[in-house]
């Protein structure tokens, strides 16, 4: 597993880690400049693709990925559950937030290693049984962060630079288990506490449209995704629908990710589902409940699993097992408080 | 006038919300008390959510402090830096925090129960923003029910910065002079914080509760106001408004 606080103590910095927390991915700024240069393509070239491909060809054992939007609100769904067909191994993760996307990645085994802001918990559904096992027991390695600090080491990332300063965590166990480092402001003598920047090999967001390039735009609240699409050294966008290139220049202070920030581009109808997608359609809490209760007897995860996961093709398999178009009108009624 | 703890608890908290203030919540009681405290006393508490929503006109109790009735027609659906900067360039007066343990100083515990970090007894999620929240805004509340197991000499983990070890010890830390824990909301009593020792202190007691449940129910020494009075219960507009507007699917005040 990746340690980068050995890394840079080689680099004879003056880094001393100050929390004894690991930091799971490279927060060198001049390295991260070569990678960008070397392997990010300029060309507005067409990126679709389909989630298998782009799952297969852009996320290898062992990277360390960012997941969009906030747990169950705008998540990409249909890549996490072909992480988990695809059987991907030993994934870190930014736990910013990570609700219903840690839960899925923890059925299928596929994280070995969390930067822990919010994990575990379902906001107010309640605690994946399953998530908490995976931490209890160890087979999950963790370093503590916050959801701000999380946000601000991609904002790090997202500014090319190797660290910023912040104002949370100091005094806590909080940063006792972070890697952050204190430091003093140069110019005031205020005291902060540096955060590494956060470069994900891998940022998946799900956005509400895109063009066949790669340009998205974002309905709604953008949570910390303008910067995680920045701070991530590949791309990957599902989105609602994909747009003409002139659907983007109609409207292009609504842009929020450009196409030279993306790897792949699929389009993925209700692609949040069971999350909320604003303006969209509602969370499916029933779906939920569901999936929180299977948790409870190995069995019935096992076969929930099979049923919703393993045992279909793809997204779209998924979606006829949860009820279909009907049950995703209902949803839609309800996002959009239609009286019904 | 009949209520439960949940409803005397919300009330109490709400009366706190000065108007032209800004809060950030969560989902639950806290939401609950800033939505009151709009319908009743601040028309122009500003509420936003670590996720990005910014003044909605909230339509119903949000189920995540990131789904879209966070930001239904609000005044800006912007994002999680947009708002935790906010809080760090020092313009949010409230939030409101829960947790599994909290100690004397108003440190809580929502990350693990257990000796070893590595090992835990028992993980939750963790701080979310809670550690920013408590970091960075000026005031911070909890709601909370109030138990030996909850109110704890040692908690296992501090997650969130209260006080710290006491007087000094905020900003000793780094953390912004003049923020921390301000109001503690129990179902037995509402607790400030003593300016000199920045420990816990009784300021009322809620009808029919005694020193010697309050006592009984804290696993710390508490120090008591010079006159503990007795929490003004809640008002028959109050529980109209909470019941009938802010909660009428009982979500949250059906817990209590």
């Amino acid at each position: 597993m990746a340690d980068f606080t050995e890394l840079l103590q080689e680099k004879k910095v003056t880094y001393k880690p100050g929390g004894c927390g690991k930091i799971y991915t490279d927060p060198d700024a001049d390295r991260a400049r070569l990678y960008f240069r070397d392997q990010k393509p300029r060309k507005m070239v067409e990126k679709t693709t389909t989630v298998g491909e782009a799952v297969k060809n852009l996320i290898n054992n062992g990277d360390y990925i960012g997941v969009g939007g906030f747990g169950a609100n705008r998540i990409p769904t249909a890549v996490l559950h072909e992480m988990v067909r695809q059987g991907k191994k030993n994934i870190g993760l930014a736990g910013h937030t990570a609700t219903h996307d840690f839960q899925i990645l923890v059925a299928g085994n596929c994280i070995d290693r969390c930067d822990i802001a919010y994990v575990v918990g379902l906001e107010a559904r309640g605690l994946s049984k399953i998530a908490r096992t995976a931490i209890e027991s160890g087979a999950i390695d963790t370093t503590e962060w916050t959801n701000a600090a999380l946000t601000w080491r991609y904002k790090a990332a997202a500014m090319g630079l190797s660290f910023l300063p912040v104002r949370c965590m100091l005094g806590t166990d909080t940063q006792k288990y972070s890697a952050a480092m204190e430091m003093e402001c140069p110019f005031t003598g205020i005291k902060y506490l540096a955060v590494p920047a956060l470069y994900p090999d891998v940022g998946i967001i799900h956005v509400h449209r895109a063009d066949v390039y790669g340009n998205c735009q974002i309905d709604g609240i953008m949570v910390a995704d303008s910067d995680l699409a920045r701070a991530a050294k590949r791309l990957i966008i599902t989105t609602e629908r994909l747009v003409p290139n002139l659907v983007i220049r109609r409207e292009p202070t609504k842009t929020v990710i450009p196409y030279y920030l993306v790897d792949a581009v699929i389009e993925v109808p209700f692609g949040s589902y069971p999350g909320n997608m604003a303006y969209e359609y509602f969370s499916d809490e029933d779906h939920l409940r569901e999936w929180l209760k299977a948790e409870n007897d190995p069995e019935d995860l096992a076969a929930f699993l099979k049923r919703y996961i393993y045992g279909v093709k793809d997204f779209n398999g998924y979606l006829d097992q949860i009820g279909g178009m009907t049950r995703l009108q209902e949803l839609r009624y309800q996002e959009n408080m239609v009286e019904k | 006038m009949d209520y439960n703890d949940m409803e005397l608890m919300i009330c109490l908290a709400s009366r706190y919300l000065e108007d032209d203030s800004i809060v950030v919540v969560g989902t639950g009681a806290p939401c609950a008390a800033a939505m009151l405290a709009q319908k009743l006393y601040s028309p122009r508490l500003m509420i936003m959510f670590e996720a990005g929503g910014i003044g909605p006109l909230l339509p119903s109790m949000p189920i995540s402090v990131g789904d879209s009735r966070t930001f239904y027609r609000a005044l800006a659906a912007s994002s999680m830096p947009e708002i935790m900067e906010t809080c760090q360039r020092g313009l949010v007066d409230y939030t409101f925090l829960g947790g599994a343990q909290i100690d004397q100083y108003g440190n809580i515990n929502s990350t693990m129960i257990g000796k070893d970090y590595k090992a835990p007894t028992v993980r939750f999620p963790g701080s979310g923003g809670a550690n920013d929240l408590g970091s960075l805004c000026w005031k911070t509340m909890m709601i909370t029910p109030q138990d030996q197991r909850r109110f704890t000499e040692k908690i296992d983990f501090v997650t969130t910065p209260g006080y710290l070890t006491g007087p000094g010890a905020r900003e000793e830390a780094g953390l912004p002079p003049g923020s921390g824990p301000y109001k503690v909301i129990t179902n037995l009593c509402v607790i400030g914080f003593d300016e000199q020792t920045k420990r816990m202190m009784v300021e009322s007691m809620h009808p029919g509760i005694t020193r010697e449940k309050v006592i009984e129910n804290t696993g710390f020494e508490l120090l008591w106001a010079e006159n503990v009075t007795a929490s003004d219960p809640p008002k028959a507009d109050e529980l109209n408004v909470l019941r009938n507007e802010v909660d009428p699917y009982r979500y949250i005040i059906g817990r209590g």
